[in-house]
């Protein structure tokens, strides 16, 4: 087993320098995209960006981070020998299906409090919302509120039940009393999809990270987490999941806590005084102007002031509604977040796990704004934003400005520390993605669909290791083959469809008498259809009609200049040069679906196809009615409250 | 294998109905709480920014006072489920576990 481990790794490894060795293109740092993750919408902010403020000092040169390679290489290669000695312990105890898709439920329910906040930071709530607070004030923060209050849907109303009522999957939970082979491919289907959309965006985000971290190309960086993350799960399973999230959540909250008290020690741990100083900061005001496109500042207003008030780049009201209902129950449909529920013994030990995540989310969320708003202090926005146009870089920045600066041995140690954190953080999250999809695909399709549950220990073992190396390989292609696409909407759109498709569902079988097969088939697909396709034609997607037509603007614009006999600089002229370009370029163009503009006006599906997922499985449901599921309902019901009988929950 | 059960009068049993009307007043209830009051802090976001700028302690507003209520909202919540449910619905789902055997 260790030697086949041993092996493999060092086949994969070899792949991946032979990768390395390719040449790829050298990419600036300033084009990392946000590394969204429960920040869906990362993508609202940064579209709302503000365009090439007037007023705000523009540096001379783009800034970039530079890491010191040798002690950053050194911080990963520590990182990954100790995840692989926590794989090659974990793999020993691996025997059986329990064991490798739930850790045979021996994890505590604090333990559990503790991965489930590791799998639910991820590099997005890190990275991604320290930098939208640090470019976009306020604002930013509005994205961390709905991802903690959603844990109250969770522990109300999907963890104990789930517990009480589930093994493996959500297969599972809905096909107890619904016709189980069709409804375990739906679920199947369902879970492969929306972990696939955050899978793909992480291994976006992880690429495009390492690329700027350790300079090394795109594909290399995608290939190396592919690879490090198949074997973690395949030989690892649930339990060195489960280990290494715990690990990433303890590094990550002393990474915040050190460098929350650094900036807190700097103004006197006054809350009072931290606020006075962003309010105060001459750079921020600059850039708050720049933002609110005032030539010249209004007398009596206070830009400082500004950025601690919401709306200054959040300005549809119902988009941010339709995203609070997407957060409010899309994470409770997460299939790597349900999963974990069934790590623990019984339903006390699930309630335990949630609350002890709440208060580790919630308080980490909490520390965002003092990173966020510190880095906007200490390195202004106007900087910030020239390293990456999202704000993505600022933690990593603040963490090397904290320790002395770039170039000092303080300030590339703890920057160094900072991205391994972030990189144990990718690799622990999208562990807990490829192992949900492989549960879906092995436990759910081939042992209860092909194998009609007949299956032995030995066999769905393997299968599952199998699963999740093609799961895992499968991550890597659609990483590498998405490397220019824009992929920050996927998260949303993950986020979108398990609200839309897979929380009625649930909810409906556990809690609704008359809910039936027909309900959860035809609930799942409108769902999950109806959050993907308004996507699809939403603004999200890229117009070229409306880039030609902005790209028109510009050329007028300076047309006009040269016309009246302004001679235009040379920065001027690239730019009249590149517009014309854009114009031609895209002005007979439509969108991936032929569209010319948006047919559905918000970024955010979830006011729509919330609804029309439950409306769907109910009428679907009161349209074909079966008597078998509602004969058994009082059985899950039962279950599903007091968990009697819950070893043999499936064994019907 | 485990035993057989009679879900049928388990679930008519009057201890069960009991178990289950007080969880579920209680589940849905403040989960209908949390989800009105998160959407207080986007509507007041979007449609009362004037309030929401208001400042409370120097330069401290409404609006990052009430985001930060959500998470202590939050907490409440689940430190007080878990209270009810350690100290009643367990005490209740154990002895209903020891009658059916």
């Amino acid at each position: 087993m260790t030697r086949l481990m041993v092996l493999l790794t060092l086949l994969l490894t070899l792949g991946t320098t032979a990768y390395a060795v390719e040449p790829s293109v050298k990419v600036s740092s300033t084009t990392t995209p946000a590394i969204a993750a429960p920040s869906g919408t990362a993508a609202s902010v940064s579209v709302a960006h503000p365009a090439p403020a007037a007023t705000a000092p523009v540096p001379s040169a783009a800034p970039k981070l530079k890491t010191n390679r040798l002690i950053t290489m050194g911080m990963f290669l520590v990182i990954i020998g100790f995840t692989m000695g926590i794989v090659v312990w974990a793999a020993r105890q691996t025997k059986t299906a329990a064991d490798f898709y739930t850790a045979g439920g021996g994890i505590t329910g604090f333990q559990n409090g503790w991965a489930i906040a590791g799998d639910y930071l991820s590099a997005a709530t890190f990275l991604g919302i320290t930098g939208l607070i640090s470019i976009a004030g306020m604002d930013g923060f509005m994205y961390a509120v709905g991802p903690m209050v959603t844990f109250v849907t969770i522990l109300l109303v999907i963890a104990e039940p789930c517990r009480n009522a589930g093994k493996y999957t959500m297969g599972d939970i809905l096909s107890f009393r619904s016709s189980p082979k069709v409804v375990r491919g739906f679920a199947a289907l369902s879970t492969v999809t929306v972990s696939i959309f955050y899978l793909l965006a992480q291994m976006v985000g992880a690429g495009k990270l390492m690329q700027v971290l350790l300079d090394i190309p795109f594909r290399t960086s995608v290939v190396g987490v592919g690879v490090l993350i198949v074997v973690y799960v395949c030989f690892g399973g649930m339990k060195a999941t489960t280990w290494v999230q715990i690990i990433k959540a303890g590094l990550l909250m002393a990474c915040g806590v050190f460098m929350s008290v650094m900036i807190m020690v700097k103004v006197g741990m006054s809350p009072v005084r931290f606020f006075a100083e962003i309010a105060n900061s001459v750079p921020i005001q600059d850039y708050v102007r720049g933002v609110l496109k005032h030539p010249l500042a209004v007398p009596g207003f206070d830009y400082g002031q500004r950025y601690l008030e919401p709306g200054l780049f959040l300005k549809s009201p119902i988009d941010q509604l339709s995203l609070g209902i997407a957060w409010l129950l899309g994470a409770a449909g997460l299939p790597h977040i349900m999963m974990r529920f069934f790590t623990v013994p019984n339903a006390k030990a699930a309630r335990k796990s949630v609350i002890v995540a709440m208060f580790l989310i919630g308080f980490f969320f909490i520390m965002t704004t003092i990173l966020g708003f510190g880095a906007s202090i200490y390195l202004t926005p106007q900087m910030l934003t020239a390293v990456d146009k999202g704000g993505n870089m600022s933690a990593l920045l603040l963490a090397q400005y904290l320790g002395g600066g770039a170039g000092t041995i303080g300030g590339d140690l703890f920057l160094a520390f900072v991205c391994a954190v972030a990189f144990t953080t990718i690799l622990a999250v999208v562990s807990g993605l490829v192992l949900a999809s492989s549960a879906a695909i092995s436990h759910d399709v081939y042992v209860n669909i092909i194998k009609d549950g007949k299956a032995d220990q030995k066999d769905q073992v393997r299968v599952a290791r199998i699963t999740s190396l093609v799961v895992g390989i499968i991550a890597i292609i659609l990483g590498i083959a998405a490397e220019k696409q824009n992929i920050v909407h996927l998260v949303a759109l993950a986020f979108a469809v398990a609200a839309s498709g897979n929380f009625p569902v649930i909810i409906l079988s556990l809690f609704w008498k008359r809910f039936n097969t027909a309900g959860i088939i035809s609930g799942l697909t409108v769902g999950a259809v109806t959050a993907i396709g308004l996507v699809m034609v939403s603004p999200n997607m890229t117009y070229p009609k409306k880039i030609a037509a902005d790209a028109q603007k510009i050329v007028v614009a300076l047309e006009k200049k040269q016309a009246e006999g302004v001679v235009l600089a040379e920065k001027d002229l690239k730019t009249l040069d590149k517009s014309r370009a854009d114009y031609e370029k895209n002005k007979n163009g439509t969108s991936m679906l032929g569209l010319d503009a948006p047919l559905f006006a918000l970024k955010n599906p979830g006011i729509v196809s919330v609804p029309m997922g439950f409306l769907a499985a109910i009428f679907g449901c009161l349209l074909f009615r079966e008597r078998r599921s509602e004969e058994m309902f009082n059985e899950i019901y039962v279950r599903q409250n007091i968990g009697v009988g819950i070893a043999n929950a499936t064994d019907h | 294998m485990a035993k057989k059960y009679d879900w049928e009068a388990i679930a008519e049993s009057p201890k069960f109905r009991e178990l289950h009307r007080r969880k579920r007043n209680f589940l849905f209830g403040w989960w209908a709480f949390s989800a009105v009051f998160y959407f207080l802090l986007l509507l007041g976001v979007g449609y009362a920014p004037d309030i929401f700028k208001i400042k409370v302690i120097g330069n401290i507003n409404v609006c990052y006072l009430f985001a930060l209520l959500q998470f202590v909202a939050s907490w409440g919540i689940a430190m007080y489920y878990a209270y009810v449910a350690n100290k009643d619905f367990d005490r209740m789902t154990e002895d209903l576990l020891i009658e059916i055997g």
